[in-house]
């Protein structure tokens, strides 16, 4: 047999309303861990402006420098004309290649004749659709996060040359997308007033339910599980069906732990075991991996 | 504006034809659309009669081949298409790629509709579609703005449909799991949103419990009206208080604004509710064309009747309704 390639770790978008500077801090840090890929950019809500995207370049630049792949990730739900110039100013960058996670980021990358990610909003179910986009110059893939194994690894037979498969491993999952903010609505304020209350919650707003059981995160215009998803006990199964890259979602706490531990496991400095142990506590409402496993997604399959 | 309508069965469709539809849109009895519900839609015998039915009084019938194919199931999807291609169908509506590829590819001369599911809320992505697949017309997610939707319209390659009347998505739609973050079964992969089989209701000393795969939806006394338990109607704890966390139980109603629907060009008006009954259809359809009818005449002294208005509100979710996105009041 011969011995799998070591599957790349990419850091996913920032998908919560951070603070300019504790973004910034957060991704010194970032350059110093041995994540391989970094996605960066707004993805959620286009009113949060704290960085300008002369300050994102300025990232994308610092993290460049210290060996990372740097790809710029674009706005999931685009309904005005304001957003749309944004999104063909980042897809024109010139420079650092593009997540799209929406058509119409597909639409401009394709017709650009650049080569483009589609981010895990863009819905490839089937091997159809994965081939037709990599006719239109997808080069990398984000499985979406409610499809499981198996069907993953019948889109791993019929991939394309050429064409990478990157797996959302790690993090709160984004589960939906809204014009209306739910983070305004729970404190009561319009949206165009909002203030930026989603600040406040640097890893959501919980919702639980009527039995105190956590359910749900309201993150601004998104709506994410409560639960953490998380494969690192499944990253021979992940290797074995030759996945190219693991991707992580930053939270903000522990996520250079959480790189860290991916790492020294993909490396056989730790066993799955012990790493899924030292994983305990990073994750305040608990793991899920159910959609892993063609279950619902907030079920949470043991390892063995 | 062409008034499209939701046919669940043969006597929905019916009913739909008989009471002033220009198009009725079906599904065939399996998880290739998205209400796939037990005991709605048709097989391709009674599809064949419906046709036969609408096409005998000049009115079209789309087919929604609207929820996305995994490979196990690819077959499936491909054997609709086929199917509602030799029914002489007058369009589908379609929201994968795959499929729209498949469709294109292999029958050239049906005409594409995008779904809602397809997620498409921006020029952009309309352009994706039908550059690659030449759709002619799309359904916009019930998201975007009435300034929105006019934005789109200007600029848009294909003609456009929007929701007129129905029970209300808040998220947009084709892109939202959180129904198979609960059930395993979702919109896009099961063509159903927080399915029947997982409902469970119960009596309880705290009032009658709704639960979807065992997560409590909501608790409702005695004099509460009990809608479908949809997880995203639900009430849940958010700040110490217990509320409806994203959106409250109402239809969509947009009687007040067809005349501004119309002057931005929208082609057609869609009436949500393929799993409602045939009395349902007929009365939507019957207002929704006596409300088409005097917009076309007279956009500028049109003005909604009081009955209509009634006559809606008695059949909407949640008893309420509301403009939608349309008009934001939350905006």
């Amino acid at each position: 047999m011969t011995q799998p390639t070591r599957p790349k770790l990419a850091l996913g978008p920032v998908l919560y309303f951070w603070p300019r500077g504790v973004l910034q801090d957060f991704y010194r840090s970032v350059a110093d861990t041995p994540i391989d890929i970094v996605y960066l950019g707004e993805t959620v809500c286009s009113k949060r402006r704290a960085m300008r995207s002369e300050d994102w370049l300025e990232l994308a630049a610092m993290l460049e420098q210290s060996g990372k792949q740097v790809v710029l990730s674009t706005l999931v739900l685009l309904e005005s004309g304001a957003e749309l110039g944004a999104l063909r100013r980042i897809c024109a960058n010139g420079r650092y290649p593009v997540e799209a996670n929406d058509m119409a980021a597909v639409n401009l990358l394709a017709a650009a004749g650049a080569g483009f990610v589609a981010g895990p909003t863009v819905n490839i179910y089937n091997a159809r659709t994965l081939k037709l986009l990599a006719r239109q110059g997808m080069t990398r893939w984000v499985l979406p996060v409610e499809l499981s194994s198996a069907t993953l690894s019948e889109l791993q037979a019929a991939r394309p040359p050429g064409v990478e498969t990157e797996v959302f491993t790690y993090g709160r999952l984004p589960l939906a997308h809204s014009a209306r903010c739910f983070t305004a609505r729970a404190r009561g304020v319009t949206k165009d007033d909002c203030g930026f209350r989603c600040q406040d919650y640097a890893d959501g707003l919980m919702v639980s339910t009527q039995e105190e059981e956590p359910f749900l995160v309201l993150n601004g215009i998104q709506t994410q599980s409560a639960r953490t998803f998380s494969l690192l006990d499944r990253l021979d199964q992940l290797q074995a069906m030759k996945v190219d890259v693991l991707r992580i979602s930053p939270q903000s706490r522990h996520t250079e732990r959480i790189i860290g531990l991916f790492h020294d496991c993909l490396s056989g400095r730790c066993t799955a075991a012990g790493a899924s142990a030292d994983l305990n506590g990073m994750a305040p409402m608990g793991y899920c991996n159910g959609y892993w496993h063609g279950d619902a997604g907030m079920a949470l399959h043991r390892s063995g | 504006m062409e008034l499209v309508c939701p046919a669940g069965n043969l006597p929905s469709l019916k009913a739909a034809v008989d009471n002033g539809a220009d198009a009725v849109y079906v599904g065939f009895r399996d998880q290739t659309n998205a209400r796939h519900f037990a005991g709605l839609n048709f097989t391709a015998r009674n599809a064949g009669e419906g046709v036969r039915y609408a096409h005998q009084h000049r009115v079209k019938v789309f087919v929604a081949i609207n929820t996305y194919p995994q490979p196990a199931g690819w077959t499936q999807w491909q054997a609709a298409v086929d199917r509602a291609a030799e029914l002489g169908v007058d369009a589908l509506i379609v929201a994968d790629i795959g499929v729209m590829d498949y469709a294109a590819e292999q029958w050239p001369d049906l005409r594409l509709h995008l779904s809602v599911q397809g997620s498409a809320t921006n020029v952009e992505a309309l352009r994706f579609y039908h550059r690659n697949f030449g759709i002619r017309r799309a359904v916009l997610p019930r998201v975007l703005s009435l300034n929105q939707v006019r934005q789109v319209m200007e600029r848009s390659p294909v003609a456009i449909e929007v929701f007129g009347f129905g029970s209300l998505c808040v998220m947009v739609e084709g892109r939202c799991l959180l129904s198979s973050y609960v059930t395993g079964r979702s919109p896009n992969t099961y063509g159903a949103c927080s399915p029947a089989s997982a409902v469970r209701w119960c009596e309880t000393a705290n009032g009658l419990e709704t639960r979807l795969n065992g997560v409590l939806i909501d608790r409702l006394e005695a004099n509460e009206n009990a809608g479908y338990p949809t997880l995203c109607k639900g009430r849940y704890r958010v700040g110490g208080r217990v509320r409806y966390a994203i959106e409250e139980p109402t239809s969509l109603n947009t009687l007040p604004i067809l005349p501004d629907l119309q002057r931005a060009g929208v082609a057609a008006i869609k009436l949500e509710g393929r799993q409602r009954s045939p009395a349902y259809v007929a009365q939507v359809t019957r207002v929704m064309r006596a409300a088409l009818d005097a917009c076309a005449r007279s956009p500028d002294s049109y003005r909604p009747e009081p009955g209509w208005n009634e006559e809606l509100a008695g059949v909407s979710e949640g008893v309420q309704t509301t403009l939608g996105p349309y008009y934001r009041p939350w905006q």
